[in-house]
């Protein structure tokens, strides 16, 4: 190959031939349409996102490490929380998460790729180009005004700080088109993944014989149609106050802040179920096989994540508790978002009962999966201390929402992220991650998160207030913060080892061979990594577990389905 | 090794953090000696309803953690895997319709239960009457303090809300109408009530019924911009004939001291006057705090600084110093006028 082509500039021609392999396998990566390596290429690009805006926390608690630090400047502190939580939220929650799914729902139904692989392609691409342009801000958000910033509106960026009186230059439109480009190529993949899931299960796989995870990716995706538009119509409404001088949010020309926050909630709080579904579904996968048992209540898993999904699209003003609604407001709001806890109060049950009389294996994924069922416990609690209206009244706007929230997104959603990276991680490069190194990651990770995000709740009672650069001495509130970025070390320690586990483990990893949990669907019927086109002969099922029936022909499942 | 080194950079860094300590221009110190903002300590009533509701919430949650955390404790030490596990996989149990309806209709009493007394509370802080002696106060948020108008008493000042003790057999309740200058704000005293957004084209009402007097730390807690962290207010609860003399004096036109007449003649000719009220001069301007009565005051700037005359001195020479995007200009005078001014505003008590 080397030499074929003459070129005018004397390149040599033993490095040519080392980089043109390399360029090859980039040219491949770039144009590929394979859901398994978008899906790797989302889970790579969102983890690359998660470090810098981790990176972004660090900063944060160490600036909040003790009161009256000046590490940072107010502004610069604003930009960090705001971009920290914009990334946070749509440049890792969403593209890990449709990332996994995009990886595993054609496994688990025995497709060859999903309904519209360029359609897929497009969304990755544009949710690429709407996540540099969230980080390009730092250099362009100013034009040609000054310096250079990122948003500082806060990832809620309420109305009218966003409009132009407020809010000069371009860091808040950078804002509204990063995320108005990564919904919108969300919304490509939830279409993509429902076309998927109803079009093309392999046979025998009924609605009622889907493993849970695809369920709940198809409840994901629904909740993504639904939710995204409204967020997308309020921004390009925040666009035409800001260039075309409309005044929607616009309070100084008779414009409502309120409605601003109505939208973005009616957005806001689906997308906290569209980012913690999908981690439902990966303890829905991992912690059966762990326990070597079948999920327990499989319909009334199923039926209870539907309800939580319908619940949750009448629950957004809960939000909005402080914002001086009518009493009948607040109640009626309080009580829809009480009502959430009964069906996911049932789920927790649920994977308990599934625990109940197992076998249970403590290796890594299972390790997180038990974390999490403990904090989403405590995650799910708190919040219902958030929706009793009054109650929240006090803790709104507080670091016991901080610490809430933290214990959804992290406690919750991280925490099975790792999982389900320890667990598929085999399935995907055919090598087994370290196992001592995972739990080494584990134990740092836990110590660390409860440190950071414990003490929250109590400095939020104790009067913090969220997005404060800094805090007086004296108000009772620096040990609880010192605690609080002391325990970023040991969260940060974590995520280093699983970087090392993970690097080590594609270099000189144990070889994984295609079922290494013993476990019981179909993506581990197929060999590791998959080839592209998945089955070299399409799947037949029988029941919820293939697997399951094929390795105890004595005691199918399909028995007693 | 490379965790070794990380953590060295990172214990250098916190060092750092310890020598880049700003100053606090007093205000640790003024902190210590008032209790943190508690919601568990109230002293007003809506603050105190909420905090009995509170206390009911979190024993039933508490209860819920303990039951269920406790059933997941037990199940992965009773049921994990043994070393000297026969490798046989455990019975598989599909589901079971009576638990599951045992605990779908346990929790739905337990949510209902909750939902009674949450609306209860709900009625009884946002219907309640106003007594014919309650005090009326203006509460306007500004990027980044609080204006405070008393329309029935003519007073207007800023971040320091004086209101008088209540005493149940003839409450004299506060009660707040909240509006906003420019963009959203919160209200928020943690021992005296619950946080009540401060809304731009949006009026929002609240009250508090103090019962013990003393001094209250509250913040905006409604994300508003560069200062929001230093948009601190306090509130002044003190027996009924305090109160009137502070009303009394607050209400005079300051007294004219002969001896500052050049301060006074600068801050009438410089750009002072455009944003700031003093009553008895040239200066009605109300972008910034009124100023009629700023020795009044126990900080400066919404709380980032004790009023002194030499912090005094500092924030006109240059606020940048003390609240960095503090809306108010370096006025850049010369050490001799910035002497008389700041003589001259130390007389406004
Ligand atoms: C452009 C408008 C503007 C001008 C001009 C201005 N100020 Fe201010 N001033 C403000 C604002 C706004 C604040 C409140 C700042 C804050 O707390 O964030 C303030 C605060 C103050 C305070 C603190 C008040 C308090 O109760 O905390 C003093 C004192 C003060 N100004 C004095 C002056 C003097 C003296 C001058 C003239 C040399 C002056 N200001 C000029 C806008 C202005
Ligand atoms: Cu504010």
């Amino acid at each position: 190959m080397a030499g074929s082509i003459e070129h005018p500039i004397a390149l040599g021609a033993d490095r040519e031939q080392v980089s043109l392999p390399l360029l090859g396998s980039v040219h491949e990566w770039v144009v590929t349409v394979d859901h398994k390596r978008l899906g790797m290429m989302y889970i790579g690009g969102g983890l690359v996102f998660f470090v810098i805006a981790g990176l972004q926390a660090a900063t944060i608690r160490l600036q909040l490490a003790i009161p009256e630090a000046g590490i940072v400047a107010p502004q610069v502190f604003n930009r960090l929380l705001t971009v920290h939580g914009t990334a946070m939220v749509f440049l890792v929650g969403m593209p890990v998460l449709t990332g996994f799914l995009n990886y595993l729902v054609p496994l688990m139904i025995g497709a060859r790729d999903l309904a519209f692989p360029r359609l897929n392609a497009f969304g990755f691409w544009l949710w690429l180009f709407g996540s540099l342009l969230l980080y390009f801000s730092y250099i362009g958000g100013d034009g040609l005004y000054g310096a250079g910033s990122a948003p500082d509106v806060g990832w809620f960026a309420y109305a009218p700080l966003t409009e132009r009186a407020f809010s000069r230059g371009n860091s808040t439109d950078y804002w509204i088109l990063s995320i108005l480009l990564t919904s919108v190529g969300s919304t490509a993949t939830a279409i993509n993944l429902l076309t998927s899931i109803f079009c093309m299960r392999c046979e025998g796989m009924t609605l009622r014989k889907m493993p849970v995870l695809v369920w709940l990716a198809a409840v994901v995706s629904f909740l993504m149609c639904v939710a995204l538009p409204p967020l997308s119509a309020a921004q390009i409404m925040l666009l035409l106050d800001r260039f075309l001088g409309a005044h929607f949010f616009d309070t100084q020309a008779g414009g409502s802040a309120i409605l601003w926050q109505h939208f973005f909630w009616i957005f806001g709080h689906p997308e906290v179920y569209i980012l913690v579904f999908p981690a439902f579904a990966f303890a829905n996968e991992i912690i059966p096989v762990f326990s070597r048992k079948v999920i327990f209540g499989y319909s009334v898993m199923v039926a209870a994540s539907c309800a939580i999904a319908i619940i949750s699209l009448s629950v957004w003003a809960h939000h909005m508790f402080s914002v001086g609604m009518a009493p009948a407001g607040n109640a009626f709001f309080a009580a829809s978002t009480m009502l959430v806890s009964v069906p996911t109060g049932i789920k927790i049950f649920n994977w308990i009962g599934t625990m109940w009389g197992g076998k249970i294996r403590f290796r890594v994924p299972m390790l997180f999966s038990v974390a999490f069922l403990v904090q989403f416990l405590i995650a799910g609690l708190t919040g219902i201390m958030l929706g009793v209206a009054p109650f929240d009244w006090q803790l709104t706007d507080t670091y016991f929402v901080v610490a809430h929230f933290h214990y959804v997104l992290i406690g919750a959603i991280i925490f099975m992220i790792f999982a389900a990276i320890y667990y598929w991680f085999p399935k995907a490069t055919g090598k087994m991650l370290s196992e001592r190194l995972g739990k080494w990651h584990f134990w740092l990770f836990l110590i660390g998160f409860h440190m950071t995000f414990d003490t929250m709740h109590f400095a939020g009672m104790r009067g913090m207030p969220r997005r404060i650069y800094t805090y007086q001495p004296g108000r009772g509130l620096d040990t609880l913060n010192l605690i609080e970025s002391v325990g970023v070390i040991f969260q940060a320690a974590g995520v280093l080892i699983l970087l090392i586990n993970v690097i080590r483990s594609i270099r000189s990893g144990e070889p994984a061979g295609d079922d290494p949990w013993d476990a019981w669907t179909l993506e581990w019927s197929t060999s590791s990594p998959p080839p592209e086109y998945n089955f070299a002969t399409l799947p037949v099922v029988r029941s919820r577990r293939p697997l399951w029936d094929l390795k105890h022909p004595e005691d199918p499942d399909w028995k007693y389905e | 090794m490379m965790m070794k080194r990380w953590l060295l950079a990172i214990a250098a860094m916190m060092a750092s953090a310890t020598l880049a300590v700003a100053n606090d221009w007093g205000m640790g110190d003024a902190n210590s000696k008032i209790p943190p903002s508690s919601i568990f300590s109230p002293v007003s009533t809506p603050a105190s309803d909420i905090s009995t509701l509170a206390f009911f919430v979190l024993a039933i949650t508490g209860a819920i953690f303990l039951i269920v955390g406790g059933l997941i404790v037990y199940s992965i030490v009773r049921f994990r895997a043994r070393a000297d596990d026969d490798g046989r996989e455990p019975p598989q149990v599909y589901g079971s319709n009576p638990i599951e309806f045992a605990w779908t209709t346990v929790p739905i009493i337990i949510v209902f239960v909750l939902i009674l007394i949450t609306a209860r509370t709900i009625y009884t802080v946002q219907a309640a009457a106003r007594p014919p002696g309650a005090i009326a106060v203006r509460v306007i948020g500004h990027q980044w303090w609080w204006e405070f108008q008393y329309p029935e008493l003519g007073i207007v000042t800023a971040n320091e809300l004086h209101v008088p003790l209540s005493d149940p057999k003839n409450p004299t309740p506060t009660f707040l109408v909240l509006e906003s200058a420019d963009v959203a704000h919160s209200f928020w005293v943690p021992r005296l009530a619950g946080k009540t957004d401060v809304i731009p084209n949006h009026k929002n009402t609240m009250w508090i019924d103090p019962h013990q007097a003393g001094t209250f730390l509250g913040q905006c807690a409604e994300f508003c911009g560069t200062e929001h962290a230093m948009m601190l207010l306090r509130v002044i609860v003190e027996p009924r004939g305090d109160f009137q003399k502070w009303a009394a004096a607050e209400k005079q036109a300051p007294v004219q001291d002969a001896s500052v007449a050049r301060g006074r003649a600068l801050f009438e000719s410089t750009a002072c006057v455009s944003c700031h009220t003093i009553r008895g001069t040239q200066a009605t301007g109300t972008f910034g705090p009124d100023l009629t009565h700023l020795m009044s005051r126990e900080t400066l700037g919404a709380g980032v600084a004790m009023n002194t005359p030499e912090h005094l001195k500092i924030w006109v020479h240059d606020p940048e110093e003390m609240k960095p995007g503090a809306l108010m200009p370096a006025m850049n005078l010369e050490q001799k006028d910035l002497d008389g001014l700041v003589a001259y505003l130390a007389t406004l008590k």
